[in-house]
């Protein structure tokens, strides 16, 4: 039962690496743009949660109304300012520049709340937990986990039934021809990125609720959402979740093993996925 | 009327100049052809006028204003859309959501869905395969229909003929008529010279990125042809 339990809450934690990976997913699939800021992204979201909560007194979940709508705009201005300009010259340009703006938010960052380790409570329901078969389960693991499932399943609905939607996947196979059709794509690319950035300030918050962060606590997010998207397939947001739930099951398992095992062994695994199936389970994106 | 005129069109790549000083005039409702042979700058032409390709503000006037210096999303906008050469249909997007996304900038009038499949029946049966399913000649139909979505008032055709069986581009060019029929303004770019002068009232020979004849297509020498295409 014990073991069962484990593989339970692995794959729960892996909901919360889809969620991780769902803006560096949408980012690369819709733009080409590989975001190194974006585990920074993460945690800025989840001090403005903190700052939100100390100016309003509002809780860690409800903090969401002030933080998605600010790291919309984060993202619609720093792609329609900045990374737009980064487009035209291939993978490396926007490689440097998201590395360099991960060094600015985690700078401004340390000087504006220092390097204290903090974390965001939301009461009640992150002991609660419901009793499933004779095994309990975490109330707040599977709130995440269903957060994860109804955001791929809202995104799927996005690019699939709407017109934004086709016009997402119309400019990422030819964007010059996008443009002929009336698409604006450096309006597009930031609507994308605002897009992105409501599942990036889901993730801050719900991270910052099960466990601490501090300022240089984004690059380890990023390399988990790297991991959950490379092991899902590139352009596949259900594989997305399935790499997030091998990762968390990967890690659930080191760390029953040994507590300085977690983080090893979601490498490890992730190695020998990329060594078995280099593009993943599935794989979508052809170049 | 004239509807769209290009006054010293210059057009580059990089450092490279594709276009010299090229003057065209096309009357609203009219159907003209550019000629030419590879690399005379027939397609650059097209690319300038939709804007894919920038180029001075005063270069290109369409319906009395000039809009040399807008973006290729605005410039359908105002009602020319492009029928690209080699089809370019979104391989991701099913044959439907390739016409459905010609329609997203939002310019009403006679063509719907419903009047892009009665012109071209076979991509009604086909409309929910993904258009890479389509054969050659269908792609072509997708194209149009998909150019046709936006209800332009210019439309241009790059190479319609590109890699299809005569057949096929006779059908092809056998529906034009339904478009101009609306009083759609054509400009058709072709390497077929007797399908493009059949099908036009003027053409335009281009060489080397300037015009070298322009004459009325029931009216020419064909010898002053030959010697425009080929700079004898």
């Amino acid at each position: 039962m014990d073991w069962l339990n484990i593989l339970i809450q692995g794959a729960l934690l892996g909901g919360l690496y889809a969620l991780f990976a769902i803006g560096l997913s949408l980012s690369f699939g819709i733009m080409r743009l590989v975001n190194i800021a974006h585990g920074d992204l993460i945690v800025l979201s989840a001090y403005i949660a903190l700052v939100t909560i100390n100016a309003t007194g509002l809780g860690a979940i409800a903090s969401l109304v002030v933080v998605v709508p600010a790291m919309c705009a984060v993202g619609y201005a720093l792609q329609r300012g900045l990374l737009n300009l980064t487009l035209s010259g291939g993978l490396l340009p926007p490689l440097l520049v998201t590395f360099g703006i991960s060094v600015i938010i985690e700078n401004v960052l340390l000087e504006l709340f220092g390097a204290d380790i903090q974390r965001l409570h939301a009461g009640t329901i992150e002991t609660a937990s419901l009793q499933l078969g004779g095994i309990a389960v975490g109330a707040y693991p599977l709130v995440v986990f269903a957060t994860a499932v109804a955001a791929i399943a809202g995104l799927q609905i996005l690019f699939y039934r709407t017109a934004l939607g086709r016009a997402f996947r119309a400019t990422s196979d030819d964007a010059e021809t996008a443009e002929l059709m009336g698409i604006d794509n450096r309006h597009l690319y930031a609507v994308a990125m605002a897009i992105a950035m409501i599942f990036t300030a889901l993730a801050g918050v719900l991270m910052a609720i099960r466990t601490t962060f501090d300022p240089a606590a984004g690059p380890i997010r990023l390399i988990f959402a790297f991991e959950a998207v490379i092991i899902g397939g590139l352009g596949s947001l259900w594989g997305t979740l399935l790499g997030g739930m091998v990762l968390g099951l990967a890690q659930a398992v080191g760390a029953a093993l040994s507590p300085t095992w977690q983080i090893l062994a979601g490498h490890i695994a992730f190695l020998i996925i990329l060594v078995l199936r280099p593009s993943g389970f599935f794989p979508r994106t052809r170049d | 009327m004239t509807l769209l005129r290009t006054r010293g069109l210059r057009a580059f790549y990089g450092d490279f100049q594709a276009l010299f000083d090229v003057d065209v005039a096309v009357a609203e409702g009219e159907t003209i052809a550019v000629i030419g042979a590879n690399g005379a700058g027939k397609t650059t032409f097209l690319r300038a006028v939709a804007g894919v390709l920038p180029c001075g503000a005063e270069m290109v006037e369409f319906d009395g204003r000039p809009i040399g210096a807008l973006a290729a999303h605005e410039i359908v906008r105002l009602g020319i859309a492009m029928v690209p050469e080699g089809r370019k249909l979104f391989p991701s997007l099913t044959v439907e959501e390739n016409l459905l996304l010609g329609a997203y900038c939002g310019r009403s009038g006679a063509w719907t869905l419903a009047r892009v499949y009665e012109l071209f029946p076979m991509l009604a049966e086909r409309r929910a395969l993904p258009a890479t399913a389509l054969s050659g000649g269908q792609q072509q139909m997708a194209a149009i229909g998909r150019a046709l979505m936006s209800n332009p008032r210019l439309l241009l055709c790059d190479e319609l003929s590109l890699g299809l069986a005569p057949v096929v581009i006779r059908d092809i060019y056998a529906r034009l008529g339904a478009i101009t029929g609306e009083g759609t303004t054509l400009v058709i770019v072709e390497q077929d010279i007797n399908r493009a002068l059949a099908a036009s009232a003027r053409f335009y020979c281009f060489q080397e990125g300037r015009v070298a004849l322009a004459a009325d297509c029931r009216d020419f020498d064909r010898q002053a042809i030959a010697s425009a295409y080929f700079g004898l």
